[in-house]
């Protein structure tokens, strides 16, 4: 049953080629197979949580001459949140595009992006992680153009230029680690690669590359425009986990492969980057005037806080200690992905019933929606990091942590971090609160809202309350310490 | 015993899940939304039956889940949970009714119904939390679920007062959290203990816990509204009277108070806090708080926010008596809890009630409304008097405890000036009113009056929920030795604390 990871990457393509065939019925061809690629994506989680790290070669070539395709705890807790979060924003964009055009260009670029992640995601080594990347990059790029205003082609051709250089020079350094290790399997190279000056040379282009796609500050700029303008669906998508795989890939670099403990500096000066990145996202999404826009410049400031983690796991003993605290990471990462997608879809629905999403002008709509309103309140929990949300156990972890190594500074950037979000989270539901027009019926859009309620509900019920498993899971095989 | 075992969650759900129902119940189809509300609540009231019963026999009652290695969610039954989940259920149960009468044919009573249920819900998940983790949840859920009860009327003011209360209490939140991280990251895990746990951990160091006791204590205080932390419960006076009333008697400002309770009791333990000097700290606030209330008190013609400064004062006294070393000051701090309570909690009632039926919102337009509204004004004197501390009323008996607990510690020089000082003060700010209401004639127009045809002075789902509490605050202080008294339940509290 090692063919799930080939499943999850086979069944989207498959798809994708289909919906172009019979655009017709793209929307049920696009629902079927990404309900598939779940079944698949919890079929590999029960493998390796069953029986540890999974590994499949394409076509029974050999290591080193064919693909080889992974996963472990880290990978295989990622695929299935992108599944769970693609098949509920699936299901949302089924009833969002009106215009047929559109709905036909929408899905096969979908199906693709799905393939790239699954992809991403089951790679086992780097060259795979940068093809991967790059059609990761081009179908983003692809479907944040569907919005066919001026504004959101200079987002998605800044998005694709910016895409673009990252890939290069993350390019550039798997190239160099090629030449001094003679491979590019990441089992291989986590027992070969040394402190040496090539490999310095060679992560610190690939992390440059990565930094650039994960948007961590000062390297955010192309974020915000690009996840503001594109469709619905589709900012959910790359908000919640085409930047999320960014971070994946250099934690899997240092901390599987690099080991972080050798470079305690770099890791201080990420973590800083990504403080800074923490006031300066929230501070501009308190700013913002729109609706997306400001979930947009969340997604940076949450960015932020995942990097925080890195000085702090270095610090720590190994052991349980730093285990929690990775898996700490984790559990923001993912509660992240799902409160931002329900966030986005939700601001979605907005856009369309009012035609606009100007937060000033947002009076009534807790009368007129109430259920997208409760979604919003429910996912801003998450986003804030207050109980009972998976980021509130996340950052309890992270702020004892920094007490614990002596680091309480980050203590202060949680709390300043957190106000701020509390500001611009509950400046939406002041103005939704506000008077204005509205009938009152809790449902209005159900192919929408509901499945935006479910990712709020994962991200603020089921993580914060229920994701013990998760620290069993992932100490037991241990993604990081396995190496 | 296995179904005791359940009974913490069952009353949790008991609240929770008539709450969401409410939210889905369409607006005009109020005979199931009353039945919603009033079935929770009865079932409520059933199981803290059972629930007091068990504790009082010694029955353990404890649930456990894990969230993450060291961190897990205990809901577990003591003596000092059940006399605040006792409360809570009986005065929700009287406030549902009282807010059923009061937003008849308003707007949006099933979102108001349904936020009111998940913040009683919050409330007794903060009374029956096991350790500091589970506390500091709930203590969050509780400023979400009264956002928006705040916020209810949707009017600028009540926008505005919303986020001046959301910005108090949630960095208050902060801070409580951070201390109690900080806690964790020294001692481990800490589980609610009566006496204390922190003194039996050896290698502690008392700077750090003295730090880690002022965080809290700041997290804390912002719902219990200790000075300088006062200013958002002025503003949230805005929201309609049943959320004043439930917010000024049980659920926000109790929390506060009820947390810092059980840090001083349950986590450092009293004498080790009075051992690290924070006892004297502690009481220095809360006695500058009672007097600052009431002098505040004064001066404010508005009726709900002199209520308001009376609450602020009112709650420093539960305060007052855990920061005295001995049992008789616990007995009139914790049994403050409830005799506050009561009391304030009839005050809003009737104040509610003037606003209502006569559109009085302001104590010079009391005049002569004793004639008028007899039964209303009946109980709010009974109340008045009971803060002002007139025996046989509940507050006397708060305050002689708090007396003698002070004269027994040795710490009667400045306690008993601190408890005349404010009974005059009290006394200053509340007999005006009475002597207004009763002996002035009244007016020839009263600003906006309802006419009700009914038999009584207004309808009976707001006439009767004051009067029951009023008598209910009677009844405390008459029959303060009986069995089952809130007094003799604080005795068995400071019984098993000591």
């Amino acid at each position: 049953m090692n063919n799930a990871i080939i499943w999850v990457i086979i069944i989207p393509l498959l798809g994708s080629l289909l919906s172009i065939i019979w655009s017709r019925f793209a929307s049920f061809i696009a629902i079927s197979c990404n309900l598939l690629a779940l079944a698949a994506s919890i079929s590999i989680v029960a493998q390796v949580h069953q029986s540890g790290p999974l590994t499949h070669q394409l076509g029974s070539w050999q290591a080193g001459l064919g693909i080889t395709l992974r996963a472990d705890a880290l990978s295989s807790i990622l695929l299935l949140m992108s599944m769970l979060v693609i098949s509920a924003v699936t299901f949302y964009a089924s009833a969002y595009f009106s215009d047929p055009i559109k709905r036909a260009r929408f899905w096969p670029l979908w199906l693709m992006l799905v393939v790239a992640l699954n992809a991403l995601l089951m790679s086992g080594d780097l060259f795979n992680l940068y093809v991967t990347l790059e059609l990761l990059g081009l179908s983003a790029v692809g479907l944040t153009a569907l919005s066919d205003n001026r504004a959101a082609l200079q987002a998605a051709i800044r998005y694709l230029s910016i895409g673009l250089l990252g890939s290069l020079v993350f390019l550039a350094g798997v190239a160099l680690i090629y030449t001094g290790h003679g491979t590019l399997d990441l089992v291989e190279l986590s027992t070969r690669v040394e402190a040496d000056p090539l490999s310095q040379v060679a992560f610190g282009l690939m992390t440059a590359g990565l930094l650039i796609k994960s948007a961590l500050f000062p390297l955010h700029f192309w974020l915000p425009s690009a996840h503001a303008s594109a469709p619905a669906p589709v900012s959910a998508a790359l908000s919640a986990l085409v930047v999320k795989v960014a971070v994946y890939i250099l934690i899997r670099l240092w901390i599987d492969i690099f080991d972080l403990t050798l470079t305690p500096l770099s890791g201080m000066l990420l973590g800083i980057l990504g403080a800074i990145a923490v006031i300066w996202g929230s501070w501009q999404a308190l700013q913002a005037e729109r609706l997306k826009l400001m979930a947009a410049y969340s997604t940076v400031a949450q960015i932020g806080y995942l990097f925080i983690f890195l000085p702090i796991i270095i610090a720590l003993p190994k052991g349980p200690a730093q285990d929690a605290a990775f898996t700490a990471l984790l559990l923001m990462a993912i509660t992240h992905g799902f409160a931002k997608s329900a966030f986005f879809l939700s601001a979605g629905v907005i856009q369309q019933f009012c035609g606009h999403d100007r937060i000033a002008e947002l009076g009534g709509t807790a009368r007129a929606l109430p259920l997208t309103t409760f979604v919003i309140a429910l996912s801003g929990v998450a986003l804030i990091g207050l109980p009972p949300s998976g980021s509130f156990i996340g950052k309890w972890q992270l702020i004892s942590g920094s007490l614990q190594t002596g680091q309480g500074w980050w203590v202060v950037v949680i709390a300043i971090g957190s106000a701020l979000a509390t500001a611009y989270v509950f400046r939406i539901l002041g103005h939704a609160f506000g008077p204005g027009e509205g009938v009152s019926k809790v449902l209005n859009w159900g192919r929408q809202e509901i499945p935006a309620l479910i990712l709020a509900i994962i991200a603020t019920l089921i993580l914060g309350l229920g994701s013990a498993g998760l620290w069993d899971f992932v100490s037991q095989h241990s993604a990081f310490l396995g190496s | 015993m296995d179904f005791f075992g359940q009974l913490p969650l069952l009353i949790l759900l008991s609240s929770l899940l008539p709450g969401l129902a409410i939210f889905l119940v369409r607006e005009e189809n109020h005979i199931l939304r009353t039945s919603l509300n009033l079935l929770g609540a009865v079932t409520k009231l059933v199981l803290v039956g059972l629930l007091i019963w068990g504790v009082y026999h010694e029955w353990v009652s404890e649930m456990r889940w894990v969230i993450a290695p060291g961190l897990e969610l205990v809901l577990q039954a003591d003596a000092l949970s059940v006399l605040f989940v006792t409360l809570s259920t009986i005065l929700w149960l009287v406030t549902t009714i009282y807010a059923i009468g009061y937003l008849e044919h308003s707007p949006h009573r099933s979102r108001f119904f349904g936020f009111f249920s998940l913040c009683v819900t919050a409330t007794v998940g903060l009374a029956l939390a096991g350790n500091l983790f589970t506390f500091v949840i709930f203590y969050e859920l509780l400023t979400l679920t009264t956002y928006p009860l705040v916020a209810h009327k949707g009017s600028p003011a009540a926008v505005r007062g919303a986020r001046i209360y959301l910005t108090y209490t949630l960095g208050g939140g902060v801070l409580l959290l951070i201390g109690v991280v900080w806690l964790h990251t020294i001692a481990g895990p800490i589980d609610f203990q009566q006496g204390g746990v922190l003194s039996s951990i050896s290698g502690l160091d008392p700077w750090t816990l003295r730090w880690i006791f002022l965080f809290m204590i700041i997290g804390l205080g912002v719902k219990a509204a200790l000075f300088p932390l006062h200013g958002w419960l002025p503003q949230a006076m805005v929201a309609p009277a049943p959320v004043s009333a439930l917010l000024h008697a049980v659920a926000v400002v109790k929390a506060g108070a009820f947390g810092i309770v059980r840090v001083v009791y349950d986590v450092f333990g009293v004498e080790y806090a009075d051992a690290l000097g924070l006892l004297p700290f502690l009481g220095a606030i809360a006695a500058f708080t009672i007097v600052y209330g009431s002098v505040k008190a004064l001066s404010q013609d508005h009726l709900k926010r002199r209520l308001a400064y009376s609450t602020i004062s009112q709650v420093s006294y539960i305060i007052l008596g855990t920061a005295i070393l001995g049992p008789l000051a616990t007995i009139g701090g914790i049994v403050h809890l409830v005799h506050q309570g009561v009391m304030k909690i009839t005050l809003f009632f009737a104040a509610g009630n003037y606003a209502e039926t006569l559109g009085i919102h302001h104590v010079s337009e009391m005049d002569g409304v004793g004639k008028r509204m007899p039964a209303t004004t009946l109980a709010f004197s009974v109340a008045a008097l009971g803060m002002i501390g007139i025996p046989p009323i509940a507050g006397f008996i708060s305050k002689w405890y708090l007396g003698l607990g002070a004269l027994q510690a040795g710490a009667g020089l400045w306690v008993i000036p601190v408890l005349i000082a404010s009974s005059l003060l009290n006394a200053a700010y509340f007999l005006p009113i009475l002597y207004r209401a009763w002996f002035k004639p009244a007016v020839k127009k009263w600003p906006a009056e309802k006419i009700h045809s009914g038999r009584w002075e207004m309808p009976g789902a707001l006439m009767w929920p004051p009067v029951i509490t009023a008598t209910l605050a009677l009844l405390f202080g008459l029959f303060a030795a009986a069995p089952f008294s809130p007094l003799e339940w604080a005795t068995l509290i400071a019984a098993r604390e000591y």
